[in-house]
């Protein structure tokens, strides 16, 4: 841990994007997540580290109720976007989840063209009124997802035929098409070689200056590099949520402290 | 941790010889070789039946694809077809199928002559063991469709008796005659002597691939062309209603319907209806479409939607399988971008599981084309025996039959022509049923699509 690389950056604004108060979410008997209290800022990155199955994808997955797929995840508790509650019976989750963009661990681009892919977003949403308007939506996310050069002569190709860095740059691209204003990443480069990762990194700290992006992440190093804030879960709890440069350096809770120098995980 | 530092004890069993292979292997080796072997056993016993089965079909069946004809200039006489003279066509459709038998006998006589052949039958009743009783039927048609022929010779190709074409095709044997009522051997020296002539011709037999059954008496003249005609309009009402049900209902299941007690039910009586025996659900057709609804019998109508009931656990459970084949990640990827739950299923996961649809469709569609025992019970076995167009067999509620229910009946015939007929069927089915599988694998080899 000695050659870590902390960007020491200031976080621009304090607007709190998302607001969490005792989350707790149950897949059947299982206890996932127990009493969360965080808050999110406005274009900051915001890493989750923990140890494998503390709950920091699950977390994750509440701020765009993708666990209401799950039939037996049950959540609990209060999570606000912009201080609108994103589990009032009104909400709509289709609505919710185009205002809030998310990637996967594995590349996912769906097995059409790299034009569809960007274009499906705004299509369904009707972002665009014709065509036009949809080649510049879909010019505007690929270069925004650091790609378009590299398919710009080829956009009538599958997706699924790109490198796997060049898919998880596709699917950021096909995140941000729908201008949401999170960005969830889980695990987004678990997949990636580490000049993908590099590269996906890169556009992460780009894509800070219009998002607020929530990255979920296993390599302690990359959450340094990428983020300003650090939340640290473990079995279901939120230890610790801070600057990431004072949960590397100068841990208050001794749990992180063993994970983050290696001892538990 | 500490175990690993205890020193190995001396009767390790690793210690011996690498080139020399120990008990224990050499059994291990045993058993695999003799499990290959059982399987090589079963796929050469398995090879050697479908071969026992093809050669056998195809010696059987390949003669109902040949048929013997006789080729005999017939003079139309006037004075009986026409008796009035007029050439009114009320006047000569009066004239019915025995005012047509004299002629036809007394132009085959007339070739026997000619050809000047010592036969001790001599007489114009003697020649009726030669011609097909549809002969008649056959020259009056063409009399009837066009009147003008009438008073003119006219050569016609019309059918030789059943046994005649068996003795051609070696199936009636000079032996075997004595015993015969319909036919003597003086018969068959007349047919020996005419074959080299070309009076007596075995050609290829269209008639049997597009024509109608046949009464008992007649098997030269029994096709099975109407069999498929009610075949092929089941098929389409299976296709019309199980292919959309199964996929909705599957889509439902799968994708939509909650997890609980009752959706777990419903899957294992979907998976048990697919195993229920098929006579199951033809009288379950005869109790609710004929008894119940008052459908009429004997409708392609019916026989298709007991051949519905009968597909959709198939279809569903294939549907199924290739919805849940579907990677989630596709499915995350579109609720990921704010697609609705349908949208998410019908632009992304649907146009994937699209080709095992298909090939679970088609395989469902090939087991119904091939049902014969529901069929029997809702009387899908109508004795049809006039040819599509005259409208007897032309829709939906008209009585018909099926292909394979029309094999079942000829097999139960005694004339041994119709067996020759039965297998002859048996050909076209399997033609039908093999096409079909193959459009399945054409169909997921191209639309088959790698993620």
């Amino acid at each position: 841990m000695n050659d870590m690389r902390i960007v020491e950056r200031d976080v621009d604004t304090n607007n709190v994007k998302i607001a969490a108060k005792g989350v707790q979410v149950h897949y059947g008997d299982t206890h996932a997540i127990k009493d969360v209290d965080v808050e999110i800022q406005d274009k900051t990155v915001t890493a989750f580290i923990g140890p494998s199955g503390c709950g920091k994808s699950t977390f994750l997955r509440c701020i765009n109720r993708m666990n209401d797929t799950i039939d037996i995840a049950r959540v609990t508790g209060d999570i606000r976007i912009d201080g609108e509650d994103i589990y009032d019976p009104r909400v709509d989750p289709v609505q919710l989840r185009a205002k809030v963009g998310m990637v996967f661990q594995k590349p996912n681009p769906f097995p059409k063209s790299i034009y569809d892919n960007v274009a499906y977003g705004p299509r369904i949403h009707g972002l665009a009124r014709n065509k036009a308007e949809l080649d510049e939506i879909v010019e505007k996310s690929l270069r925004r997802g650091a790609i378009w050069d590299e398919v710009k002569d080829r956009l009538d190709a599958p997706g699924t035929g790109l490198s796997g860095g060049q898919q998880q740059r596709l699917c950021i691209a096909r995140a941000v098409a729908t201008e949401p204003e999170v960005l969830l990443m889980d695990e987004p480069c678990s997949a990636l070689d580490p000049i993908a990762t590099a590269q996906v990194e890169e556009l992460i700290d780009e894509l800070r200056r219009n998002y607020s992006v929530v990255i979920v992440t296993h390599s302690m190093q990359q959450a340094a590099r990428v983020s300003q804030k650090t939340a640290f879960f473990h079995l279901g709890n939120l230890v610790e949520y801070g600057e990431t440069g004072q949960i590397f350096t100068n841990p208050e809770d001794p749990r992180t402290e063993s994970y983050i120098t290696g001892r538990i995980g | 941790m500490t175990d690993a530092s205890l020193p190995a004890s001396s009767d390790a069993p690793h210690r011996a010889s690498l080139m020399q292979a120990d008990a224990r292997t050499q059994k291990r080796k045993a058993a695999e070789k003799r499990f290959r072997m059982y399987g090589i056993a079963g796929i050469a016993t398995g090879i050697f039946f479908l071969i026992v089965l093809l050669v056998s079909i195809v010696s059987s069946g390949m003669g109902a694809f040949q048929q013997t004809f006789i080729n005999v200039p017939v003079f139309l006489d006037p004075a009986k077809l026409d008796k009035n003279g007029n050439r009114d066509i009320e006047d000569i459709k009066k004239v019915s199928t025995f005012g047509y038998n004299p002629l036809i006998q007394d132009a085959v006589l007339q070739q026997i002559e000619q050809a000047d052949i010592d036969t001790p039958l001599t007489k114009r009743k003697d020649m009726k063991a030669l011609i097909s009783a549809s002969a008649a039927a056959q020259v009056r048609d063409t009399v009837i469709a066009n009147p003008d022929l009438i008073g003119e010779t006219v050569t016609f190709r019309i059918l030789a008796a059943s046994r005649v074409d068996g003795y051609l095709k070696d199936r009636v044997k000079r032996e075997d005659v004595e015993r015969d009522k319909n036919i003597d051997a003086a018969h068959l020296d007349i047919v020996d002597a005419l074959v080299p002539l070309g009076v007596i011709q075995k050609t290829f037999n269209l008639a049997f691939i597009t024509g109608a059954d046949a009464s008992e008496s007649r098997a030269e003249s029994a096709g099975i062309g109407v069999a498929m005609i009610g075949s092929l309009f089941m098929m389409l009402v299976v296709l019309v209603l199980a292919l959309p049900i199964g996929v909705a209902a599957s889509i439902y299941l799968e994708e939509f319907a909650p997890k609980n007690r009752w959706t777990d039910l419903i899957e294992v009586n979907i998976a048990n209806l697919a195993a229920v025996p098929s006579i199951v659900f033809g009288i379950l057709g005869l109790a609710v479409f004929i008894q119940f609804m008052h459908l009429p019998q004997s409708a392609p109508l019916v026989g298709g939607l007991v051949l519905t009931l009968m597909t959709l656990p198939t279809i569903i459970i294939s549907t199924r399988a290739s919805l849940k084949a579907v990677p989630p990640s596709i499915r995350d990827a579109a609720l990921g971008v704010g697609a609705s739950k349908m949208q998410s299923v019908f632009h992304h996961v649907l146009p994937l599981a699209a080709p095992g649809i298909l090939t679970g469709t088609i395989i469902g569609l090939a087991q119904a084309l091939g049902e014969t025992a529901p069929l029997l019970l809702i009387g899908m076995v109508g004795f049809i025996a006039s040819n599509a167009p005259d409208g007897i067999a032309s829709g939906l509620l008209d009585p018909n039959s099926a292909m394979p229910a029309q094999i079942y009946e000829w097999a139960k015939r005694a004339d041994p022509a119709y067996y020759e007929r039965a297998w002859g069927g048996i050909i076209i089915l399997l033609g039908f049923l093999i096409s079909m599988n193959t459009l399945a694998v054409i169909l997921r080899r191209r639309f088959e699509r790698r993620w």
